[in-house]
């Protein structure tokens, strides 16, 4: 299986705070890798990397054999790069079913000139995007939402699943969501756990999850990796993962272990 | 969904209006039946105080009784619930308003202390204004993008015109298409309409410029940037008739660019006008009337295309826009170019209504005024842009000084009130933000933004350990 991304070396320091310490990490085509660790430990910084919103330090970046790290945002999500972010940020004024459509913003191609005439082309264009924003939003179970109603005023597991719908518009390779369950009820937390199987069944998406919720994690994992203080301190399957000491006294502090 | 309103000294108001529409309409009437009521309400009301006041002072007015009857028609009937046609009739009534006002302005009555009605000429001037108020609105309304010097595009296309349309480069003896002018005239003469056109790009291509390394900036430094470029426009006019010490004579310097050529066809020109029907103010006015009607077509165009989509969403948040693959700095520039274009285009224009272009027209106070215009009117809405455009460039002309006139004769002072014309915008905009922070018509977008949502659910804190 040939490797999706990979990072070499990568490292953030953010003045003398070093958020993320020379990082070696890989996600093979088709997997969903999650990303564990205590507050703090650089996981969503990584992620910003990742995808273009912070310039690594140092280091690279490897999609699809190209060297992206430095890259701005917009590039790497042409790439095939969709994310959803850990404090919701959609685009608060805009209805549910925009929102989505400026996640299709690369696949469009309506331009300045065209736009303002109105072109047959540009009017189909429009017309099948905003089916096919439909189609994501009902896929990510919006379906009874009503697509025209602000972003700001949704509910906020609605909140949550418009930010994957929007992430899925970009049409991506690799998904990346940012600790998509935080603030899910049991019931919404389970129904989301089957609904990212299901994305990688369906879609044939590789998913990098970072997430607190250890049932979420082992349930669907083929692989975890575990930051402490910026540093990848563990690598493995979910059940070696969950044996590790070092991930014990990470999350439990020294001493868990002797005892 | 339950919208709680911000509380505000007009409650109580607000109550026993509520208490008074349930009282008509029941209790289960829609939101369209509740704002027809209201808004007939409200005109009933406007209507019943004007001549309770004004009438006593002013007399009896058939203009001012017919002027409210329009307003009844336009304002009251939800005229949006007719399907297909049903948007269309309140601009499109508002339009032959406008079209006809040539006929009636001399008929008008008599604003309480705002005086007379506008002339003809100020409206050109008014709607050249508008012009630019909704160009820069695709800039600071749609995109967020804070331009404190929008007079630089105005600058830009109204020396443009003039170049092309005068005898400033009177060593060459260039002429396309003018109107009316002598082939025998030297400098260079094209065309208005095609010089407009001309104006707009050559504008659209100078704000790229400017934009591309300053669209990087975010905020107040984007407005700093933009503050200095317009600041430095009027003094490249200014200095600009001896280049760089070589004798080359740009601008003219203080002494600007006159007379610049009318627009018109063939020999017909609209300076001369024809007979007592087309008078040149008329010709000017229907022409601006065309030029907003583009700008206003263009703009809401974009606003509902893909690109005006990415605008409003780097103006929520730009990070995630990035994220979504909105190119910023390319996304930005086009914004910033859209604008400039309509800027540019409404320069030229009125460079060549006043057949004329001077450094002092473009002094940082311009900027301001178009972008309280902007505020005023409510960002992001292209009418209600254009009703703060009307006003305040209105004020601007002739509201003001008569104003003025009625303080210093009814109050027995002699103040020059024009001379406090931007204090008093100023304060105007001051008053806004404290009562009206979303401006008179705020777009839908912009009065969500300032209603307080109440969510469903309660808001989790994400970081949990
Ligand atoms: N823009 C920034 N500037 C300065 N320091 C930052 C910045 N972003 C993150 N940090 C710091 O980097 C470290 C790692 O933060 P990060 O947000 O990546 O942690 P995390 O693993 O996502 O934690 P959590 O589980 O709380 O989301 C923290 O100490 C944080 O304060
Ligand atoms: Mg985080």
């Amino acid at each position: 299986m040939a490797d999706l991304l990979r990072a070499e070396l990568l490292r953030k320091e953010f003045g003398g705070l070093v958020a993320v310490d020379d990082v070696d990490f890989t996600i093979p085509t088709g997997t969903i890798v999650s990303l564990i660790g205590p507050n703090g430990a650089g996981k969503t910084t990584f992620f910003n990397m990742l995808t273009g919103v912070y310039k690594p330090t140092s280091g690279k970046i490897i999609l699809h054999g190209e060297q992206v790290g430095g890259k701005p945002p917009h590039a790497i999500t042409q790439r095939g790069v969709g994310r959803t972010f850990q404090n919701i940020r959609l685009f608060q004024t805009m209805t549910a079913l925009e929102n989505v459509l400026v996640g299709m913003h690369t696949q469009l191609k309506g331009g300045i000139v065209q736009s303002i005439l109105k072109t047959p082309k540009i009017r189909r264009e429009e017309r099948e995007a905003r089916v096919h924003a439909r189609e994501l939003l009902r896929f990510s179970g919006l379906g009874d939402v009503d697509e025209e109603e602000y972003a700001r005023n949704l509910s906020y597991g609605d909140q949550r699943r418009l930010e994957v719908a929007r992430a899925l518009a970009i049409e991506p390779k690799l998904l990346l969501l940012d600790e998509p369950t935080a603030g899910m009820n049991p019931q919404e937390t389970l129904e989301f756990t089957a609904f990212v199987a299901k994305l990688r069944a369906d879609r044939e998406l590789t998913i990098l999850l970072i997430e607190h919720d250890m049932r979420v994690v082992m349930g669907i994992s083929d692989r975890v990796t575990v930051f402490d203080y910026g540093e990848k301190i563990a690598e493995g399957t979910p059940a070696e993962i969950q044996k590790n000491e070092r991930v014990i006294e990470a999350y439990l502090g020294s001493g868990a272990t002797a005892a | 969904m339950a919208i709680r309103r911000r509380t505000g000294f007009l409650d109580p108001v607000r109550e026993r209006v509520e208490v008074l529409e349930r009282r008509v309409l029941g209790d289960d009437a829609g939101p369209v039946a509740r704002r027809t009521f209201n808004r007939g309400l409200s005109a009933v009301i406007v209507g019943f105080l004007g001549m309770l006041i004004l009438a006593p002072l002013y007399g009896f007015s058939v203009a001012a009784i017919l002027a409210w009857l329009v307003f009844v028609v336009l304002y009251v009937p939800p005229w949006e619930v007719i399907p297909r046609v049903g948007r269309f009739v309140r601009p499109l009534l508002a339009l032959s308003l406008a079209a006809t006002y040539p006929f009636y302005a001399l008929n008008m009555f008599t604003i309480p202390i705002f005086g007379a009605f506008p002339d003809v000429a100020t409206g050109v001037k008014m709607l050249v204004f508008a012009m630019m108020a909704i160009g820069l609105n695709i800039v600071v309304g749609y995109a967020g993008l804070l331009d404190l010097g929008y007079v630089a595009f105005y600058a830009i296309g109204s020396y443009t015109v003039a170049w092309f349309a005068s005898i400033q480069f009177a060593h060459q003896n260039i002429h396309f298409w003018p109107a009316g002018v002598p082939s025998s005239l030297p400098g260079i003469h094209i065309s208005i309409w095609l010089l407009l056109a001309l104006a707009g790009i050559l504008t659209a291509i100078v704000g790229v410029i400017i934009g591309l390394p300053t669209l990087r900036l975010r905020g107040d430094y984007l407005a700093i940037v933009t503050l200095g470029f317009g600041e430095i426009m009027p003094q490249v006019a200014r200095n600009g008739d001896d280049f760089f010490g070589t004798g080359f004579n740009l601008t003219n310097g203080p002494n600007g660019i006159t007379p610049i050529d009318s627009p018109g066809f063939g020999s017909f020109t609209f300076l001369a006008g024809h007979g007592s029907f087309f008078t040149p103010d008329r010709l000017f006015f229907w022409t601006a009337i065309l030029l907003v009607l583009f700008t206003v077509f263009c703009s809401l165009r974009l606003r509902d295309s893909r690109l005006g989509r990415a605008w409003i969403a780097i103006r929520e948040d730009e990070t995630a826009a990035a994220a979504m693959g909105v190119p910023l700095m390319r996304t930005k520039t086009w914004a910033y170019a859209a604008g400039a274009f309509f800027g540019g285009i409404a320069g030229g224009y009125y460079a060549s209504f006043k057949s004329a272009t001077f450094p002092g027209d473009f002094f940082f106070n311009i900027s301001v005024l178009i972008l309280c215009m902007v505020i005023l009117g409510g960002m992001g809405n292209i009418w209600g842009v254009m009703v703060g455009a009307l006003f305040l460039e209105y004020l601007d002309s002739e509201g003001l000084a008569n104003t003025g006139a009625w303080l210093n004769s009814n109050l027995g002072l002699n103040i020059d009130v024009p001379k406090y014309e931007f204090g008093i915008f100023g304060l105007i905009l001051v008053v806004v933000m404290l009562f009206r922070p979303q401006g008179l018509i705020p777009s839908a977008r912009r009065k969500a933004e300032f209603e307080v949502g109440v969510h469903d659910e309660p808001l989790y804190n994400a970081t949990h350990g």
